[in-house]
């Protein structure tokens, strides 16, 4: 009997070792913490596959420094609990060089501390400004600033002469961030916000909400600030009523699936984005374009019938900026972060990206570029 | 409010209230026939439009829809002959946590599938941005086929438990299961034919309503919380009543967007299940007399 106890025993030591071969390479942990499914999956699914990817791509090479990575995907469903007990688990129990995610911005503010407490590299791949502002040393975010996508929008009202605007916005994180950004810079621009609503990201039609913002007459425009599916709903609701109001979308647009959603209903709605989206539309010399175009064809040939979106993007510049600080830094939390500050000139698929003490996001409103959907495709607006 | 603005509102309304209503119907077929509340009701509407949409790219549409709703009719027969049949004497609890649990794992299964994008069948007529004009107020022409095969659903549902003989065997069942046997019926075989025919309902209902709502794997729960709401408020097993209340819900929801924010639309509508429940749980149309032999 005891023979055969030291034999299984045995057996599960053999067995623990063939399936953590992980025990004898000098890998790098990478944890992640995206909505890979649930209402948000439209940005954790890209942003997740994005990482496979170009975690496969650096090991191919054989890693950074000779080290490999190892990506803990962890996925939070878009529910800030789970990304509070993710976070807890990857920095104390994995302890992994850095997080990356989460996806959304109310999930980012929930773990924003606990990074900063566990001194943990956290590279956020939601938009809303208050995950860097103010800054926590340990936290850096990868996509534009929503005030800068607020001015943009604002810029082009200007522009054509309107003043009063309806805005709608989802009640995630950055649609609540992006409405107070809204109602923050408006003044500055002369814009005035006549009629205000927030729908759920599960909301399934939105005929009602649609029909009281337009029987108020001094509206001029809307803007629907959201990252959800619902949306597009809101595009469609608008034209059905036969309403031909311009309408105007954050960059939480930048997914063409939901511009393919709202089907005709898309089409000339404006709105502000990264280059990516337009990448084979820019001028060969555009510091960007190589590097857009790579990510566009490798992830398209990999995913067979997904395109690219901005939310992928803003996983991908994550990687490449932690990929260039730990050149520098290795595996040390530490001087990671020191190497994320100091990044400079580095382009990514948002923008250009320059780090300092006090800008923990790197991007100026030159990333944002104004886009429109025309025959059913992202092009630069005005549209040729 | 003007009238144009309250048509709009109204016909808001009555789109979600005939979703809500096929929902809750669904609920009281399966009801009737064993008593038991069937959570994954909701994901019979997904499985519905999903599988239409995968469809697509073969069949023309009527052909698409026609046959995902047989296939979901299949879905709902197998459910309920694996999870459910060989049970004995089953409790109200145990019934509860298998249909919530079959509910979780054909959603697991709808995002291996199909994946976490929202998708959508094409617009019957027209497109995204084709309107209609009724009293002032501009609708999408799917709008009334929603409401239109919604209704050509109740009206045939209607005739099917009254005039024909397999629809009256149901009906014997929920109403004495020995005397139903006793007379030769085999109450087994009836609540599989509840299940086929909820599922067919619902799944005719996710393929229509697909247009204005998109289908995603997880729209199932939200569907089936409404159309919970619905059956309650309408009398639990109450066909009429679910209509009337899916309305009336609708209705509700649409016209207190002119009065409180929209982020408190679901609030109101899981406010009135909960007065119901405590207030009047067999519903507004329901029977208190009925609702007491019932088991729960």
């Amino acid at each position: 009997m005891k023979k055969m106890m030291t034999k299984m025993a045995l057996g599960a030591m053999a067995l623990t070792l063939l399936a953590a071969p992980s025990v004898w390479a000098e890998n790098i942990k990478v944890g992640a913490i995206l909505a890979v499914t649930g209402p948000a999956s439209f940005l954790g699914g890209p942003e997740a596959r994005t990482l496979e990817m170009m975690t496969e791509t650096i090991n191919a090479k054989g890693g950074i420094n000779g080290n490999k990575i190892d990506l803990i995907i962890k996925d939070s469903a878009g529910s800030p609990e789970k990304a509070v007990s993710f976070a807890k688990q990857l920095i104390d129990e994995e302890k992994v060089l850095a997080i990356i995610g989460p996806s959304s911005s109310g999930e980012t503010m929930q773990i924003k501390q606990i990074a900063q407490d566990g001194k943990t590299p956290l590279l956020s791949c939601a938009a809303a400004e208050v995950i860097v502002n103010p800054v926590a040393s340990f936290v850096f975010k990868t996509p534009q600033k929503d005030s800068d996508a607020v001015k943009m929008i604002y810029n082009e009202l200007k522009t054509k002469g309107l003043a009063n605007v309806a805005v709608l916005a989802d009640n995630t994180g950055f649609g609540k961030a992006g409405a107070e950004q809204l109602a923050k810079i408006a003044p500055e621009f002369g814009i005035k916000i006549v009629e205000n609503e927030v729908y759920d990201t599960k909301d399934s039609d939105l005929t009602a909400p649609v029909a009281k913002i337009k029987a108020n007459k001094e509206v001029q425009a809307v803007i629907n600030w959201s990252v959800a599916p619902a949306q597009s709903i809101v595009l469609k609701n608008i034209r059905q009523t036969g309403w031909t109001v311009p309408v105007f979308q954050s960059h939480g647009f930048g997914n063409i699936k939901f511009a393919q959603a709202a089907g005709a209903a898309a089409e000339g709605v404006i709105f502000p984005a990264g280059r990516l989206l337009i990448a084979a539309d820019l001028p060969a010399d555009h510091p960007q374009k190589a590097l857009l175009l790579d990510y566009t064809k490798n992830y398209e040939s990999k995913y067979q019938g997904e395109l690219v979106s901005t939310f992928g993007g803003h996983a991908y510049d994550a990687m490449l900026m932690l990929e260039e600080a730990i050149k520098v830094g290795g595996n040390d939390r530490e001087k990671v972060r020191t190497a994320l500050e100091g990044l400079q000139k580095l382009p990514g698929t948002a923008g250009i990206f320059s780090m300092s003490a006090t800008d923990h996001n790197g991007l100026t409103i030159d990333a944002f570029q104004m886009m429109t959907v025309k025959n059913g495709k992202f092009v630069a607006y005005p549209a040729q | 409010m003007t009238a144009e603005l309250f048509v709009q509102y109204l016909f808001a309304g009555i789109t979600y209230g005939s979703i809500y209503a096929i929902v809750a119907i669904g609920f009281n077929i399966i009801y009737n026939t064993t008593g038991i509340i069937n959570f994954a009701q909701g994901e019979f509407v997904m499985l519905g439009g999903m599988i239409a949409i995968s469809l697509l790219p073969l069949l023309p549409l009527p052909l698409a829809i026609g046959v995902a709703v047989a296939v979901t009719m299949l879905i709902g027969a197998l459910m309920e002959m694996i999870f459910i049949r060989w049970l004995k004497n089953p409790s109200v609890l145990r019934m509860i946590i298998i249909t919530i649990g079959i509910s979780i794992l054909t959603r697991e299964a709808a995002i291996h599938i199909w994946g976490e994008n929202i998708r959508a069948l094409p617009y019957f007529v027209g497109n995204e941005i084709s309107t209609i004009s009724i009293l002032g107020a501009r609708i999408s022409p799917q709008v009334l086929w929603v409401v239109g095969v919604c209704g050509v659903m109740v009206v045939f549902l209607h005739l099917f438990f009254q005039a024909t003989s397999v629809g009256r065997e149901m009906r014997a069942c929920a109403a004495n299961r020995m005397a139903a046997i006793l007379c030769g019926i085999n109450p087994r075989n009836m609540v599989t034919l509840s299940f086929v025919l909820s599922a067919g309902m619902g799944a005719l209902a996710g393929c229509v309503m697909s247009p204005i709502t998109y289908s995603q794997y997880d729209m199932g729960t939200g569907l089936a919380i409404k159309g919970f709401t619905v059956a309650i408020l309408g009398g639990l097993g109450n066909s009429g009543g679910a209509v009337a209340a899916g309305l009336l819900l609708g209705a509700i929801e649409a016209f207190s967007v002119s009065v409180v924010p929209l982020a408190f639309k679901d609030a109101i509508s899981i406010a009135i299940l909960l007065l119901i429940l405590f207030v009047r749980p067999h519903g507004i149309f329901g029977s208190a007399e009925a609702a007491r032999l019932k088991t729960f």
